[in-house]
């Protein structure tokens, strides 16, 4: 993960460099003043369910259940936040989010970049076969597994353990093709020379190869982080213990046993935000070019 | 074979040089070039991709013709009995329906939405880092948070919606109860949530186009929709068929939300065939014929990928 550390921030620069050609528009006043207007209102209702959550979230729960429009119906409490930041719970699937997904992170890349090197410049045999059914499974949609998958962590008597919730998701042949597809564009000349100086295999794939990828290996671990961060479904179903519940997983248990409670379902779904939005801000135009990059999701 | 192969079109993705294995004449690579040689980096890989991918896929498949459950010790081969079963099964159809009818209503404006507000952004008007914040900020949601946010939104009494109707003077609606509606709801929830990732996208398309078709249009007198409609989108075609095909993919694949919000309900009118395995397999226990239905559901994305690579093969 230190990968997303190194590199230099442009920090708060005014994107002047991505603000497109002003031509698309023309230098007319109706297509600009329409096209701001537009956008203010997709803005708008984008931002609309935050803001009204976070009305929500800071009010009483007897407030929140009078009638109106208004997203202000009582006084200003923090009450919820306390209360779920005393009970502690949202916390803990925090720390499990932040220790699966950084996990899963790890492994995955290390893993994948490996394994790309070893197709890009590999000779072995059966190469060019292992390579096509790894591209073939990018198909396969995870969500197919989970039954077999299931029965396999019953059999390693591995339900409830963090093994179970981070081994599976870190099989990524979709990251793996994308690596590849960049080793490959890399000129071979740069190895040669490390590799008549005597540099090993390994040596020339840590000291040459990866510090030239660095743009997308950092693409490929934000996303995979993302998508570790966020997954639903698998950890739902290998964990029970609601002690080793990550975030997505650990809310949806909240909201089973008491539903009603929308201030305190507002407050930590805000809580549970929180963390990726700021990473966001951080790395913007890292996690922009890497949409670009890598043109892929997480899952 | 690709079919879900990435773009190619940001700066870093090189042409494919992957090269053949044959002709060793150069000289170099000294380590490489021994047999067998390179196989060590793929290996951690390969173990972890034979373990958790391989092994369950034949471990479904064989489930798939026995009568498997999680209440049942021994289990019997049944041979093709659970396929047969499946396609006389009027559930396995009523969710299909249902998966297909949510992957045309949401994948739908998911494209366009997304078109609409990259084109939107693009155009230059300041504040370019807050707008992209607005717009991707949901993707970063796990779909907990954002079910909770909706639920709130869509609750009948007080939610912000059935507010909103109640000032304009109109009727409540059952926005997760009413079986008309339900789906619907869950689109609108859903296009909110991911548009960011294709807003992105075209986003990042647009801004690798090259701008002299435009530029000579423009001295040539030509309006700003006349442009978009001229040369800004069929410059798109490409990117547009890459959202297309990715959403769709992702859309039939739809579960966790409507599992959440609704479990299928109201009367199984949101139901998504992967929400039908999940039930069966493990609320049922019925784990042999879950997996049928997976391998059968599964045959359709296949199905569906290589005829959208077909349609949408990108020239080049």
């Amino acid at each position: 993960m230190s990968a997303t550390a190194t590199p230099p921030r442009p920090r708060h620069r005014p994107p002047r460099e991505s603000a497109g050609s002003p031509l698309l528009l023309g230098h007319g006043r109706l297509p600009r003043a329409l096209a701001g207007t537009a956008l203010v209102i997709l803005a708008a209702v984008w931002l609309l369910p935050f803001l009204w959550a976070i009305a929500t979230s800071v009010q009483s729960e007897q407030a929140v259940s009078a009638p109106g429009l208004s997203p202000f119906k009582g006084a200003f409490t923090l009450d919820a936040y306390q209360q779920i930041l005393e009970r502690g719970d949202v916390p803990l699937w925090a720390f499990n989010s932040l220790l699966v997904a950084g996990l899963v992170t790890v492994i995955t890349v290390a893993v994948s970049t490996l394994a790309a090197y070893g197709f890009s410049r590999g000779t072995f045999r059966g190469r060019r076969s292992l390579l096509a059914v790894t591209v073939a499974a990018i198909m396969i949609p995870p969500q197919l597994l989970i039954v077999p998958l299931f029965q396999q962590m019953l059999l390693f008597d591995l339900v409830d353990t963090y093994a179970a919730v981070i081994l599976p998701q870190v099989v990524a042949p979709m990251m793996v093709f994308i690596l590849k597809r960049f080793f490959d564009g890399i000129p071979r000349e740069l190895e040669e020379a490390a590799r008549i100086d005597g540099a090993s295999e390994f040596r020339v794939f840590w000291s040459v190869v990866l510090p030239l990828s660095r743009p997308i290996v950092a693409a490929v671990a934000i996303f995979v982080f993302i998508g570790a961060w966020n997954n639903f479904l698998w950890p739902f179903i290998v964990t029970n213990d609601s002690d080793l519940m990550t975030l997505p997983v650990g809310l949806a248990t909240v909201r089973d046993s008491h539903g009603v409670q929308y201030v305190s379902g507002m407050a930590s779904a805000l809580l549970a935000a929180l963390p990726l939005i700021v990473v966001f801000l951080f790395f913007q135009r890292r996690i922009v070019n890497s949409v670009a990059t890598t043109g892929l999701g997480g899952s | 074979m690709t079919t879900t192969a990435p773009p190619g079109t940001g700066p870093w993705t090189g042409p494919d040089t992957s090269r053949t294995d044959g002709p060793r004449h150069t000289g170099r690579q000294r380590s490489l070039s021994a047999p067998g040689s390179g196989l060590v980096f793929v290996l951690p890989f390969l173990l972890l991709f034979v373990l958790f991918l391989v092994w369950p896929i034949v471990q479904g498949l064989w489930m798939s013709f026995t009568d498997s459950s999680l209440a049942l010790r021994d289990t019997a081969f049944v041979g093709f009995d659970n396929y047969a079963e499946a396609f006389g099964d009027p559930d396995v159809w009523s969710s299909l329906g249902n998966t297909v009818f949510f992957t045309v209503i949401s994948s739908v404006p998911l494209v366009l939405v997304a078109l609409a507000m990259a084109l939107l952004v693009h155009s230059g008007i300041a504040g370019q880092w807050a707008w992209r914040l607005a717009f991707f900020a949901p993707y970063l949601l796990p779909v907990t948070v954002v079910t909770l946010i909706w639920s709130w939104l869509y609750q009948p009494d007080l939610g912000f919606a059935n507010q909103l109707l109640d000032t304009l003077g109109m009727a409540p609606v059952g926005w997760l109860a009413d079986e008309s509606v339900a789906m619907w709801s869950i689109a609108a929830l859903t296009v909110w949530w991911t548009v960011g990732f294709n807003f992105l996208l075209y986003l990042a398309a647009l801004q690798s186009l090259p701008t002299t078709f435009d530029e000579a249009a423009a001295l040539d007198g030509a309006g700003a929709w006349r442009r978009l409609w001229s040369i800004t989108l069929p410059q798109l075609r490409r990117t547009t068929a890459l959202v297309a095909m990715l959403q769709i993919l992702a859309s039939l694949k739809v579960f966790d939300q409507i599992y959440i919000l609704t479990k299928g309900g109201p009367n199984g009118s949101t139901r998504p065939v992967l929400e039908y395995v999940y039930d069966v397999g493990f609320t049922g226990y019925r784990l042999g014929y879950a997996s049928a239905v997976s391998y059968l559901f599964f045959a359709l994305i296949v199905i569906v990928s290589l005829v959208q690579f077909r349609l949408f093969r990108p020239e080049d």
